[in-house]
């Protein structure tokens, strides 16, 4: 029987969307069966417009940076889309993949995506703002597969 | 080496070309061997785990000036 990998993604940034994109598709090529339970923040990565997600500098002392800078320049209106655009090139140019294909990735090998039903209807967010291919439920619907599961994860 | 299929993934991080791999395998044969390069110095690990977990046979593997080559072939009853 397949093993079982169970993840709870809870941050909607640019950097933290990564983790668990990544470990769900290489679980699932490696003959995993994956779910994802998106709350909170997390909700972000199931828009069907991944535009939005950005990276911040500030309060992130480890970030590598070209010039030291200090939390009040962090600060500064823009400091935030810029430091997204250099993540993004970054990105780009290291042959990293993008959070939209490591998604579809996941989609196409059965990754199944949940959605917190109380988390969706704490923000307002309408079933429209997110991608077709997903669930709703809550931590019971977690535990039905996470019980089972030989590896959790809460990201 | 013969091989069936070629893929390249090269210039491709992590996990690009373990997806890219298992993709591949995906529509082949069973027993047949699949030929794909990678750039990504994380590669080398990453196929000898993959193998080691899904049962495909790494028969080979060429390291020239920082191109990986590996020569995976499909397991028997894929």
């Amino acid at each position: 029987m397949a093993k079982k990998l169970a993840l709870i993604a809870s941050k909607g940034s640019l950097d933290w969307a990564y983790p668990p994109f990544i470990l769900a598709s290489t679980a699932a090529a490696l003959d995993y069966e994956v779910q994802i339970f998106f709350t909170f923040y997390g909700l972000t990565l199931l828009k069907k417009d991944l535009g939005d997600l950005k990276v911040s500098p500030l309060g992130n002392p480890a970030m590598p940076m070209p010039v030291p800078m200090p939390n009040l320049v962090q600060m500064l209106p823009g400091m935030e889309s810029m430091a997204t655009m250099m993540m993004k090139q970054k990105i780009a140019d290291k042959g990293v993949a993008s959070i939209e294909d490591l998604r579809t990735a996941c989609l196409e090998s059965g990754v199944k995506l949940i959605a917190c039903q109380m988390t969706v209807d704490l923000f307002d967010f309408k079933p429209a703002d997110f991608i077709e291919d997903i669930e709703f439920g809550g931590a019971a619907t977690f535990f039905e597969f996470a019980g089972e599961s030989d590896v959790n994860l809460f990201i | 080496m013969e091989f069936d299929k070629e893929l390249d993934a090269r210039n491709l991080n992590c996990p690009l070309p373990i997806l890219r791999c298992k993709k591949g395998l995906s529509d082949m044969g069973a027993n047949q061997t699949l030929k794909i390069m990678a750039t990504d110095p994380g590669s080398v690990k990453d196929f000898q785990a993959f193998c080691k977990q899904t049962g495909h046979e790494l028969l080979q593997l060429d390291d020239a000036d920082g191109v990986f080559t590996f020569y995976i072939k499909k397991r028997a009853d894929a």
